[in-house]
Formats: structure tokens, C-alpha cells, sequence
């Protein structure tokens, strides 16, 4: 039963985000998750963070610009933005809330500061933060 | 020259809840020009007091970033698209 308002990631779309931000460790990491048109988020696309950092991220121009151009070109919509915390909880900063310019995707943080990881959503829109209860469900068959 | 200028999320409210408008001039500043001719106030939310480009603004021309090309001053021919585009970034701190 779907709860309104909650967040599904199949367990592969889940794994494949987990492994890119702990392969990038000690820096934060980042890239985007799109959805078909049912709105099954379906991909996960990594971006570079063009400043390499631990507390930082900003993700490389091009990348994004080709990341989102390939989410129109496939008739998919932008799910979901994520990013890690390698050292801090899995809650948006200060920062990270003033630089959200994407109300129509979730933002998806992934805290790795201790294991197992702990992954949560949010909706941020003008300032105002509301988490959504993130569920991992089965890949369904193709 | 008309051209097609996209516009991010945050500020269709300001174009009317459209995603997609037609501008014309001859550079990327004109359009914004235009662009704030028609949609007051949406110039200052993608250029600082001095008239440049904010930081967490990137403008594409077509496919390339305006920055490596002449920035505001990149000329644009018909048909072309504009697209406005917010860097995705944030911090821990
Ligand atoms: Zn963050």
C-alpha cells in the first residue's frame, strides 16, 4: 500500500546511489535519480562534485547540463537530486537548504558517518524543509 | 532574433508558471533584457548588482556554457535555446 508522500527507490536504483557515495569517500557526493513516466525512479545518474571536498559540493556544470538533458531526451522527469554527508548526519544544512533550486526533486542525503549508512528524504522548497519517509521496495520485473 | 529561453522552476512564477519563452536580441544580455521587460524581476535573481552572472547561475547556449564563450556578451541567432540553469550544490557547513 502507497503511502502519499512517500519516497520508493528499488532496492537496485537504492544500492547503486549507496555505492557511488561511498566509492567517492572521504568527499561528498552527488548526481541524480530520474523517473520514468509512472514516476518509478528507474535511473541514477553520478555526477563529478567539481570541488572535491568533504563538507562541499557543487556538481560539475557540464555533467549536470548533460545529466538532465538525457532525462528529457528519455522522456523521464528529474526524480530526485542526492548527495552525501561522509561526516554528518543525513539532514540538509543551512546550505544546503539556501542552495536548493530544485522544488519539483527530492533531496535525497546519504549519511555515511556511521554503518550502516542512513538515507533520508526531504521536499525543500523556499526555505522550508519536510522530510518524506523513504522506503526501499523490490526491483520490480522488467 | 528570437530564441527559446528556458526557465528553471523557482522562477516560473515569475514567467507565469512557464518553462519555455521567446526573447528577442542579439546577446544573451539583451535577451535578459527582455526577459526582465516581461517578467519584472527575474534579472536579479540570475545577475548581481554589477551585471554579472551569479555565481549559482549557468546559462547555456544550446549546448555550451556562456562562461567559455563571451558570457553575457555571446551572441545569439534565431533559433537558438537559452536555457537557465541553477547549480546544484550545498554543504555541510
Ligand atoms: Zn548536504
Amino acid at each position: 500500500m502507497e503511502e502519499k508522500g512517500e519516497i520508493h527507490l528499488p532496492r537496485s536504483i537504492f544500492n547503486e546511489m549507496l555505492d557511488h557515495c561511498r566509492s567517492c569517500r572521504p568527499e561528498e557526493a552527488c548526481g541524480l535519480l530520474a523517473a520514468d513516466a509512472a514516476g518509478k525512479a528507474v535511473a541514477v545518474i553520478p555526477v563529478t562534485n567539481s570541488l572535491h571536498s568533504p563538507v562541499r559540493y557543487q556538481m560539475d556544470t557540464r555533467e549536470q547540463f548533460d545529466a538532465m538533458k538525457r532525462i528529457r531526451q528519455q522522456g523521464w522527469s528529474l526524480f530526485a537530486i542526492f548527495h552525501s554527508h561522509p561526516l554528518s548526519e543525513p539532514a540538509p544544512s543551512p546550505t544546503d537548504i539556501r542552495q536548493a533550486f530544485y522544488p519539483e526533486a527530492y533531496m535525497i542525503i546519504v549519511g555515511l558517518e556511521n554503518d550502516p549508512a542512513v538515507v533520508r528524504g526531504f521536499v525543500v522548497e523556499e526555505g522550508r524543509v519536510g522530510e518524506r519517509p523513504l522506503r526501499v521496495v523490490a526491483d520490480s520485473l522488467p | 532574433m528570437s530564441v527559446v529561453v528556458r526557465i528553471p522552476t523557482p522562477l516560473r512564477k515569475l514567467t507565469g508558471n512557464q518553462g519555455e519563452v521567446r526573447e528577442e536580441g542579439k546577446t544573451v544580455r539583451e535577451i535578459l533584457n527582455g526577459l526582465e521587460s516581461h517578467y519584472p524581476g527575474i534579472r536579479e535573481r540570475l545577475t548581481d548588482e554589477s551585471g554579472e552572472l551569479r555565481r549559482f547561475i549557468n546559462i547555456y547556449l544550446n549546448e555550451e556554457d556562456i562562461r567559455f564563450a563571451e558570457g553575457l556578451d555571446t551572441t545569439v541567432k534565431a533559433g537558438d535555446e537559452v536555457s537557465i540553469i541553477p547549480a546544484i550544490a550545498g554543504g555541510s557547513r
